[in-house]
């Protein structure tokens, strides 16, 4: 080994050293507030109060308990809100996949009159946020036909307030999916669609079984992307959903701000809700991680 | 991704979509089918709050073994979205039969055609507080079964250490003493001496500092018109009150950092604080026989408080009035308005039910807030535009807080106020 | 992908070849095109019908709306008041203009700063050692937290006798005091300005890191032949290398930093003194809480011009210029 490599090494090293210090530290800014709300949820709400401006608000001292969860039990049906928030979230996101990704695959591979004006609607949308829109929203959704069952009998009636369904539709198609798909779409090679299309495949199942199964990061990344302001929504069923059965864990937050905030609780109530997305995330950091790098997103 | 993962989300997803298109759907204010009782929709805005849901429980229960006509259904709703959720309801014409709401958004609400007049028996409503009544344009349309009140919380000990006189009812600090009672304590080491919980948002605001505006001469708007805010939000006796709320922070008197809640009198961080009958037990708990509950200070007109709290009212969309009066009536016995005072620390609004109260009766410890209440307590202006009024008041009051020019702000919230009374024709009046 | 797997019998199967004549071979491209066509629009018939329904229609009743004195409660119909509403924001609303303002200023700090750290975060867990995967996952964690959760955390946080004053007390060894960071008008909106990029970055530190990983390590075997530092790596390698990512990300954190609201709603309320109103906000406060749908509808309007004429200069700036 000669000296030259020795040195290099050496500064290899101290370069790795030096990563892992300054990675190191801003891992503690983007972790410090998660730590001061799981410790805080564990303690009583004078602590956390007096706690709140020294080092001891991330660490677990003083009195500690799990008092504040069993005070969140009593306070708000906690296994009710989860069931609904996943099964809106798991809907939202799986009906998505398949509505925004058809749309891609159309206005990437295949010619059709309007599909550039669609994509540029498309793509205009973006700049919507919801709030701006919410009221018209709510007169528009309560307005729309949907069918109930009454007295075992299939009926018309009208209004989608205080349903499931008013709080998945209205977000399934969503601009930055379709946009997503489209981009990734149009990096598999065209050449494929015209094999399949000579040995006599529909573009339904080119779509399905060539360019679908290439598509796997697309489909991850949008899949994680639309998983988040689902789970997150907050708005939208506080304004449209009234039957405390149906609604989702974050309008659950507000269960706490009554005439004083029950800060331990409030903070017991969000490592719950935090918890399931974390653990979602953790599990499929690695497909996600890698497969955003993969899909390339580009403008 | 593969093809079998494919096919079963699209399986899984367009059955479950179908099922709970079918389950998840249930109107509300329908008519329980065919024979048997007639259904009544009720919410409440007290989710979260297992001691008053608790009260009504019981009511709904007792009400509905009473008879066989009717039959209450509650929903509970979390404070924070109850109005957002009422609005939404009313947008697509879906109101409950029954619903309770803030005081202030009655006049509001009626206006809308949201509720109908009460129309419940007068020896009813004329028990009550008075500011446990809501009217718009001399119509009864909401009643309550209880009343809050503000006071100022503090430690007798202290004063006296500090040679400040303690004041009563008949004999309530003048503002001039109120201001040297505050330098005193703040050269005694009391950081900032004063909580007046300057730190919540909100309702809060207008319900607590529209009425000491009052008590030195000004308002929210000219109650005789009801048209104008101009002279009085924006007069000499209102630029007055502002100038001093903006040097009581200035002067660190008082500041509007920390959290909601009574923790910093609790623990003698604060020598007084301007709060709620709701946290009156905690303090009592933290200074014992200590505790004083003052009336507030006098800004020249005599003290005043805010009045007028949660309320019930029959939806005019309602399938069943005279079954939602049924109900009403029903719930308006002293029993359970004892019981919603107690268990939830406010004050009871029928003579009958302070009598039987354990914190409120006479000999109880909260007894003075029942006085503060019947001699302070002034209502918010009675008028549709009072949503606008309250959150421009809270935006001005915030402004001046943080050193706007007091005069500007005001003029500013005047404006706003006026231009959105005009392009409402006046809301009725 | 929405049918089930039974209705496309033929899918991967190799069909037949059967001879053809010229004919009926331009006839069948014919045909081809149309089913092209057909199957284009109904493909995509699903996500465009539920875009008309749930964006397109409620934006256009907002932009109608916006020519009415429409309120949100009120027993009197709408009245069409042309461009009165229109009128007001620009010359009667001081909070208004002001809103539009903080909007922009939010954005020119928070588009520039967002990607630069993200990119260079990008940098350092693009680095290939041990562990490496970890810090991309923690960085990512304040993205998959609720952002109403968050601003409730750091309006705590930023109390005056909170943590941040706690650390610059420390760190200065008391030479420096902190303030009442959101109650004071000079620092709220930087202080939000702070937690925004906090939270968000990690998602665009991701969206580089797929950008850099598309850059060819030859590329850099080549450039360090040549004795290129660190630094000339960086410019003439990587940055090339990441247009089409950097154009990408500076539209989304744009769209998403013009869009501004939770943090405001949460944390500030537009205030102290307007320093933290957005035209999001104030859209919000006008049209729901202070009830007034048109007006609220009208600002909502001019916001969505505003936003388009800011995406379509951003385009034209980042354009292929050969």
């Amino acid at each position: 080994m000669t000296a030259a490599t020795l040195g290099e090494r050496d500064v290899r090293r101290r370069h790795k050293i030096g990563s892992y210090v300054v990675m190191s530290a801003i891992a503690v800014i983007f972790l410090f507030p998660l730590v001061f709300m799981f410790v805080s949820s564990l303690k009583p709400d004078a602590q956390i109060l007096s706690d709140v401006g020294s080092p001891r608000a991330f660490i677990p001292v003083g009195d500690i308990s799990l008092e504040n969860y069993f005070g969140v039990f009593d306070r708000v049906p906690v296994g009710r809100f989860l069931f609904n928030s996943i099964l809106v979230t798991v809907l939202t996101v799986g009906l998505g996949l398949i509505v925004n990704s058809m749309a891609g695959f159309a206005l990437s591979r295949l010619r059709w009159r309007g599909r550039v004006l669609v994509l540029s609607v498309v793509i205009a949308t973006l700049i919507v946020p919801f709030e701006t829109i919410a009221v018209p929203m709510v007169y528009w959704v309560s307005k729309l036909p949907t069918l109930v069952v009454e007295g075992g009998v299939l009926k018309y009636d009208f209004g989608w307030l205080n349903s499931y369904h008013v709080q998945i539709v209205p977000f399934i198609a969503n601009a930055f999916s379709i946009f997503l798909f489209t981009q990734y779409f149009s990096t598999i090679p065209k050449s494929l669609d015209e094999a399949a299309r000579i040995d006599g495949a529909s573009w339904f199942t080119i779509y399905r079984r060539i360019v679908a199964p290439l598509a796997g990061p697309a489909f991850a990344t949008v899949a994680i992307l639309t998983f988040l302001p689902a789970w997150n929504q907050y708005l939208w069923p506080l304004m449209v959903v009234q039957q405390e059965e149906l609604r989702p864990v974050m309008v659950g937050m507000q269960y706490f701000f009554q005439l004083n905030t029950a800060w331990g609780e409030v903070m017991a109530y969000t490592s719950l809700i935090t918890l399931p997305v974390l653990l979602v995330f953790l599990s499929f950091q690695r497909a996600f991680v890698s497969s955003v790098a993969a899909s390339g997103v580009k403008g | 991704m593969n093809r079998r993962s494919l096919a079963t989300i699209v399986s899984a997803s367009t059955a479950s979509a179908l099922v709970l298109t079918g389950c998840g759907q249930a109107g509300q204010g329908d008519q329980g089918g065919g024979d048997g009782p007639v259904r009544l929709t009720m919410w409440t805005h007290s989710a979260g709050n297992p001691a008053e849901l608790e009260v009504y429980e019981q009511i709904i229960a007792d009400f509905n073994e009473s008879q066989d006509d009717y039959e209450v259904v509650t929903e509970a709703f979390p404070q924070g979205a109850y109005n957002d959720a009422i609005v939404a309801a009313a947008a697509a014409n879906d109101l409950p039969c029954l619903l309770d709401m803030d005081g202030p958004i009655v006049p509001n609400w009626a206006w809308a055609g949201y509720i109908q007049p009460l129309e419940l028996p007068t020896e009813i409503t004329d028990a009550l507080l008075p500011t446990a009544v809501g009217s718009y344009q001399d119509e009864i349309y909401s009643a309550g079964y209880w009343d809050a009140a503000l006071s100022i919380f503090a430690r007798e000990s202290v004063l006296q250490e500090n040679g400040i006189r303690i004041p009563t009812a008949d004999d309530p600090w003048t503002i001039d003493e109120f201001d040297s009672a505050l330098a005193t304590l703040k050269d005694a080491g009391y950081d900032t001496p004063l909580d007046i919980g300057a730190e919540d948002t909100g309702e809060w605001w207008p319900y607590a500092y529209s009425p000491m505006l009052q008590s030195a001469g000004g308002d929210l708007i000219n109650r005789d018109t009801m048209l104008s805010a101009e002279g009085v939000l924006n007069g000499p006796e209102a630029v007055e009150f502002f100038t001093w709320f903006q040097d009581a922070f200035a002067k660190g008197w008082t500041s509007s950092g920390g959290t909601v809640g009574n923790e910093e009198f609790n623990n003698d961080e604060v020598a007084l604080s301007y709060t709620g009958v709701w946290n009156a037990l905690d303090s009592l708990e933290a200074a014992g026989d200590d505790l004083l509950i003052l009336p507030p200070p006098d800004f020249g007109n005599g003290p005043k408080i805010g009045g007028a709290s949660w309320q019930w009212g029959i939806s005019s969309t309602c399938n069943s009035p005279d079954g939602a009066r049924a109900y009403l009536e029903f719930s308006f016995q002293d029993e359970y308005i004892t019981a919603f005072s107690d268990k939830q620390v406010v004050i009871p609004a029928t003579e009958g039910a302070v009598e039987a109260s354990e914190y409120f009766g006479p000999d109880g410890d909260l007894q003075p807030f029942v006085e503060l209440s019947q001699q302070f307590a002034v209502p918010r202006p009675e008028t549709p535009a009072y949503p606008v009024i309250s959150s421009t008041f809270e935006k001005a009051a915030k402004d001046i807080m943080n050193g706007a020019d007091v005069q500007q702000a005001l003029d500013n919230a005047v404006a706003e106020i006026d231009a959105n009374i005009e392009s409402n024709d006046g809301y009725g009046f | 992908m929405t049918t089930p797997i039974s209705t496309s019998p033929a899918a991967g199967l190799p069909v037949p070849e059967t001879p053809r004549q010229a004919g009926t071979r331009r006839a069948t491209r014919g045909a081809a095109l149309r089913r092209e066509r057909r199957t284009g629009l109904t493909m995509a018939a699903p996500a465009l019908v539920l875009l008309l329904l749930f964006l397109i229609l409620p934006v256009l009743l907002a932009f109608g709306l916006s020519f009415t004195n429409a309120r949100l409660i009120s027993p009197n119909p709408p009245r069409f008041v042309g461009l009165d509403n229109f009128l007001r924001a620009f010359t009667s609303d001081p909070v208004f203009l002001r809103s539009t303002i903080n909007t922009f200023v939010f954005a020119a700090v928070v588009v520039p700063v967002q990607a630069g750290l993200g990119l260079l975060l990008a940098v350092l867990v693009n680095q290939k050692i041990r562990g490496v995967t970890a810090f991309r996952v923690i960085y990512f964690i304040p993205v998959v937290t609720s952002i109403v959760v968050v601003s409730i955390l750091w309006r705590f946080m930023y109390q005056p006798d909170g943590l941040v004053n706690n650390f610059i007390d420390t760190i200065t060894f008391g030479a420096l005091q902190g303030t009442a960071w959101l109650n004071n008008p000079d620092t709220a909106l930087g202080a939000i300005i702070v937690l925004s990029i906090w939270q968000a970055v990690g998602f665009h530190m991701l969206i580089w890191l797929s950008g850099l990983q598309t850059i060819p390590e030859e590329l850099y075997e080549a450039a360090r032949m040549d004795g290129a530092s660190v630094w000339q790596q960086f410019v003439n390698v990587t940055w090339p290398g990441l247009r089409s990512t950097m154009v990408f990300v500076l539209v989304t954190i744009t769209i998403a930093a013009l869009g501004l609201f939770v943090q405001i709603d949460v944390m500030t309320q537009g205030g102290p003194v307007n320093s933290t109103t957005t035209l999001v906000y104030h859209a919000v406060r006008k049209g729901y809480r202070e009830q007034e749908t048109g007006y609220g509808a009208t600002i909502s309007l001019i916001f969505f011009v505003l936003v388009l004429l800011v995406a379509l200069v951003q385009r034209y700036l980042t354009r292929d210029k050969d």
